[in-house]
């Protein structure tokens, strides 16, 4: 997915580029608001991240520009505030979700998936593997014909899987991406959502095979 | 009237003259009567100017609602009952009597008590002075013509008609007109002095009754008596109520009362300031305002209660108003030259 | 009436005082007035008497004589039934009348009435004597009449004028005293309209006052309004350094926990990525707990004067299940929402509301399991109550009343991330809505059910 990251901070800025980018998205960053219309101007974005203090002004008056101008593009905002009374008035503004600063990135990611699916899946976020199809926003797995709901943590791992097909991933690497660096996990959870997933893929063109000693892979039945 | 035909009275009777003699007052009593009361528990003292035979009915009904009351009933002349109060300090519970303007003349000089009547509603506001003077009859002052003298219906209405048939006959009237001599009867002074106060007509009647030679007389009895058995065609100012009554007893003469204005006198009571059975004489006093509610006691004493509806129906009796005018007439000077007027107009031989 | 106390009280009983003073002036001034005519009443009666008893003296014959006017004593009668006395004396001699009635030792001028005082007879009398001359020129002698009367209907009429002015005189007081009460309300109505404009205003309202006053609160208005916009803006200015310290601390806070995720993901050895993982969670403490204090100072500022909106609990409670959707999401937590589709209608803070619920809600899912169920429930019965009833581990033994004392948690979340304001903010917020906090043991299996009680409107 491609996003704007509205930042002044160019160290919170740098390391939020760099960690989205882990993830496999696309992100452009503008330090002032008017470098952000500039970008907006120019390209389209799947989400804006946007921060309140800037030097050129505040978030809000960019967020109040952009539901003027029509632009449906979701904004979630970052926030230093932290103050219930402060997050409403964000929404009361138009912004579709918001996330109180220091986040974590497993939330900030549920959130952009949260606030993409309510859009109603403006933007293709699809990735097809052996006939088999994955809808991270409508969190769907499709293939003959069939839709199968999934939950969000198995979402979560059919799309690590999706992005590289027959990649071997690491217990630990998954565990990173499946679990919020707060909660412990252990290698046990990544073993039971796996044999989750293998029911779920049951009748498709794609498995998830066991590569001892090393991980999990997907690949082509 | 003390000595009565009544054996049973003899005893008291001789009491009445133990305390005549006791007192040692001057004034002069007439008749006197103890009422028993077995058991005598308080003794009510009475001076009045009514007769005994006209307030023993009253004096009984009143005994016979409060028992164990005697009664000492003490009958005097309206000018006695003044010296006895006034001059010589007498000790009597209640006083009662004919002349108004002496009983006004006793409240205002400070010889009588204040009393609230039990009914004061009854009364009204005429019949009644200072809260010390009441009035509990009410008797009009009338002509009384003969029958042989007066065919029904031919008697004078008024004083002008009076006077017109006085002087169209003075032959037929010489010597038959009777009227007070007002130097004797306190009751026909009063009556005099009213008339020469209301109508100039008095004086008129007394020049002509002057000239027809009239009869004066000390009291009404003797002038009806004269005019029933005919020997005066008329006499003037005669008290009413004892016309009335004894008209039942022999007839022959027709009462008139004036319809130019009537003076209506009223026997009145008060209580001395020397009184001693206070209580008992209240107690007497508002017996004697009831009057009107005892046709029973108006009947047997002849004498007519206060009564209101009485006056509304005939505008022309006036009753003698209490209060300080009827001083003027008790005045010595005032008294005089009445007097020597109504001499002048009167005594012309 | 020294020192401060009621201005309306001392307005009012100062008032009633000159009610009461002037009603007593009036009731005197009456009394006197009145009193006073009743007195010429009797005296020019007196007077007329005793001039018609002089207009009736004649001379005959060397000799003063006199003829009474009826008149000259009844009209005395007919005022009252007061008692008459009168005397007429000619050089010393007395003519007719009450011989022992005092006459004033020097006799009147002639055309000018004598009036005195006296006591005859035990009573007090008013006496009015004339002097006349009787008969001509050298022969003429002077005789002095004197007309007295007792005052006992004077009296009367002075017992009844005092009655009158007495009736007067308090119905007066009475009249002006609630008059006064009256316009001690009114006077102070401004200061009672001002003072509810400014209590009526909601918590965060700085608005100058712009009442309309008259002349004499103007400056304590201006005085206000001046404190007002000092308060305001000490207040933004406080604001600004919160929001300012707030932005300076988290954005560091922030920078480091991405670039430690970053790190994490790219370390391989299972000891160094456990103590990322411990710094991480330190950050996200430190974030939580001042998250909760600010959300626990905001409730007691704005507990102190409720804000009286018109809220849909139901709405609340759905924006709070979004709100925490995603966060449920990560750890396969499903929000069972039981909230009926009608709305459910209370008056408070809507504010203060949403941070309660978000609290509990946070709480329940921080101790849920993965793929567990936490069911949100409006119920309406005698009164509302919102819930949360999760499959966690429940509060265990802990009393369950210490758990909404500041800084209290549960005796077994050693392991997780908390301060332990959230449900002494839940608490509160309740408490201000007076309703109340529950909390029970799961009645269908493990957990806790959190419930917010409000009484129903």
């Amino acid at each position: 997915m491609r996003f704007l990251l509205i930042e002044d901070n160019p160290k919170l800025a740098g390391v939020v580029v760099e960690r989205l980018q882990l993830d496999g998205h696309a992100v452009d960053h503008a330090g002032t608001l008017s470098d952000a219309t500039d970008l907006t101007a120019v390209a389209d974005y799947d989400l804006i991240l946007l921060d309140i203090m800037l030097p050129d002004g505040d978030g809000r008056d960019f967020l109040e520009r952009q539901r003027q101008a029509e632009k449906r593009t979701p904004v979630i905002v970052i926030t230093a505030r932290s103050a219930v009374s402060d997050r409403v008035g964000l929404l009361d503004l138009g912004a579709d979700d918001y996330i109180v600063k220091p986040f974590d990135f497993s939330e900030l990611e549920a959130r952009v998936r949260a606030v993409l699916r309510r859009q109603g899946g403006a933007a293709d976020n699809t990735l097809t593997f052996a006939g088999t199809t994955l809808d991270s926003t409508k969190g769907e797995l499709r293939f003959d014909g069939q839709v199968i709901a999934l939950r969000n943590r198995e979402l979560r791992l059919l799309e690590v899987f999706f992005a590289a097909p027959g990649h071997v991933f690491s217990k630990t690497h998954l565990i990173d991406r499946l679990f919020s660096l707060s909660d412990e996990a252990s290698e046990n959870a990544i073993e039971v959502y796996v044999g989750r997933l293998r029911k779920r893929l049951e009748g498709s063109g794609a498995r998830i095979e066991t590569v001892r000693g090393l991980g999990y892979r997907m690949v082509a039945r | 009237m003390c000595l009565a035909d009544i054996p049973a009275r003899l005893a008291t009777a001789i009491l009445c003259l133990a305390f005549s003699a006791a007192t040692a007052m001057s004034f002069e009593i007439e008749e006197r009567q103890l009422y028993d009361a077995t058991p005598e528990q308080a003794r009510l003292s009475v001076i009045s100017t009514a007769d005994l035979d006209v307030f023993d009915p009253i004096i009984r009904a009143f005994q016979a609602s409060h028992p164990g009351v005697a009664v000492d009933y003490v009958v005097t002349g309206t000018t006695d009952l003044m010296q006895a109060l006034y001059d010589e300090g007498a000790t009597f519970d209640l006083a009662i009597s004919s002349a108004m303007d002496l009983q006004t003349k006793l409240a205002n000089d400070g010889f009588a008590q204040n009393h609230t009547p039990a009914t004061p509603t009854d009364l009204p506001a005429w019949a009644s002075w200072r809260n010390q003077l009441f009035a509990f009859t009410q008797e009009p002052a009338v002509l009384v013509v003969s029958d042989k003298f007066f065919a029904p219906g031919t008697a004078p209405q008024n004083r002008d008609e009076l006077i017109a048939v006085l002087r169209a006959n003075p032959e037929r009237f010489q010597g038959r007109i009777g009227t007070y001599d007002v130097r004797q009867s306190g009751f026909g002074y009063l009556m005099a002095t009213q008339d020469s106060r209301n109508s100039d007509a008095f004086w008129r009647l007394m020049e002509v009754m002057g000239r027809l030679d009239a009869k004066l007389y000390c009291c009404s009895g003797d002038m009806i008596r004269d005019v029933a058995s005919g020997k005066l065609a008329l006499a003037y100012n005669v008290l009413g109520s004892y016309a009335a009554s004894h008209q039942k007893n022999t007839g022959g003469y027709q009462i008139i009362e004036m319809s130019d204005y009537v003076n209506v006198m009223s026997r009145t009571v008060l209580i001395p300031r020397t009184a001693q059975n206070i209580d008992d004489a209240r107690a007497m006093l508002d017996f004697l305002l009831g009057l009107r509610s005892r046709k029973d006691l108006v009947e047997a004493t002849g004498l007519p209660a206060v009564d209101p509806a009485a006056l509304r129906a005939n505008p022309s009796l006036r009753p003698i108003r209490f209060g300080p005018g009827l001083l003027v007439f008790l005045d010595n000077l005032k008294r005089q030259s009445f007097l020597r007027n109504w001499e002048n107009s009167l005594l012309q031989n | 009436m020294n020192g401060p106390g009621s201005i309306r009280k001392r307005l009012f009983i100062q008032l009633a005082l000159v009610a009461a003073v002037l009603s007593l002036a009036f009731f005197l001034v009456v009394r006197g007035v009145a009193e006073r005519a009743a007195e010429r009443t009797q005296d020019d009666i007196l007077s007329a008497s005793a001039t018609a008893i002089a207009d009736s003296l004649r001379s005959e014959d060397g000799h003063v004589t006199l003829d009474l006017p009826y008149s000259a004593l009844s009209m005395l009668g007919s005022i009252n039934e007061d008692r008459v006395f009168y005397r007429v004396v000619s050089q010393g001699k007395t003519l007719t009348g009450y011989p022992d009635l005092p006459q004033p030792d020097v006799p009147p001028r002639l055309g000018a009435p004598g009036v005195e005082t006296l006591t005859y007879r035990g009573d007090e009398i008013r006496a009015v004597s004339v002097t006349r001359p009787v008969g001509t020129g050298a022969n003429a002698t002077l005789v002095v009449v004197t007309v007295a009367q007792t005052r006992q209907g004077l009296a009367a009429i002075s017992r009844q004028i005092t009655a009158t002015a007495t009736g007067i005189g308090a119905g007066f007081f009475l009249l002006a005293t609630a008059l006064s009460l009256w316009a001690a309300g009114s006077a102070l109505a401004p200061i009672t309209r001002i003072t509810g404009s400014v209590t009526r205003r909601g918590p965060t309202d700085l608005r100058p006052v712009q009442a309309n006053a008259p002349d004499e609160l103007v400056p304590l208005i201006n005085a206000l309004n001046s404190f007002m916009s000092r308060l305001r803006s000490s207040l933004s200015r406080t604001e600004d350094f919160i929001t300012e310290a707030a932005h300076r601390v988290r954005t560091p806070l922030a920078t480091v926990r991405a670039q430690a995720e970053i790190t994490h993901r790219k370390l391989n050895k299972p000891e160094h990525k456990q103590a990322i993982r411990e710094m991480i969670r330190a950050i996200d403490e430190s974030s939580r707990s001042a998250g909760q204090m600010l959300d626990h100072a905001m409730v007691t500022f704005r507990a102190d004067s409720l804000a009286q909106d018109a809220l849909d609990l139901r709405a609340i409670m759905a924006e709070t299940c979004d709100r925490l959707g995603p966060t449920a999401d990560l750890k396969d937590i499903a929000i069972r929402r039981e909230i009926g589709t009608e709305p459910v209608a209370f008056t408070g803070d809507g504010i203060l509301l949403q941070a309660a619920l978000q609290n509990i809600l946070d709480n329940a899912i921080k101790y849920s399991p993965d793929d567990s169920d936490i069911t949100a429930r409006v119920a309406i019965y005698d009164n509302i109550t919102l819930s949360f009833t999760d499959q966690g581990r429940g509060f265990g033994e802990t009393d369950l009343s210490d758990l909404t004392t500041r800084y209290t948690r549960g005796a077994n979340v050693g392991d997780i991330v908390g301060s332990g304001l959230g449900l002494t903010i839940a608490d509160e917020v309740a408490k201000a809505h007076g309703g109340r906090l529950d909390i029970s043991p799961n009645k269908n299996g493990a957990g806790a059910c959190v419930s917010l009680i409000f009484p129903r409107a």
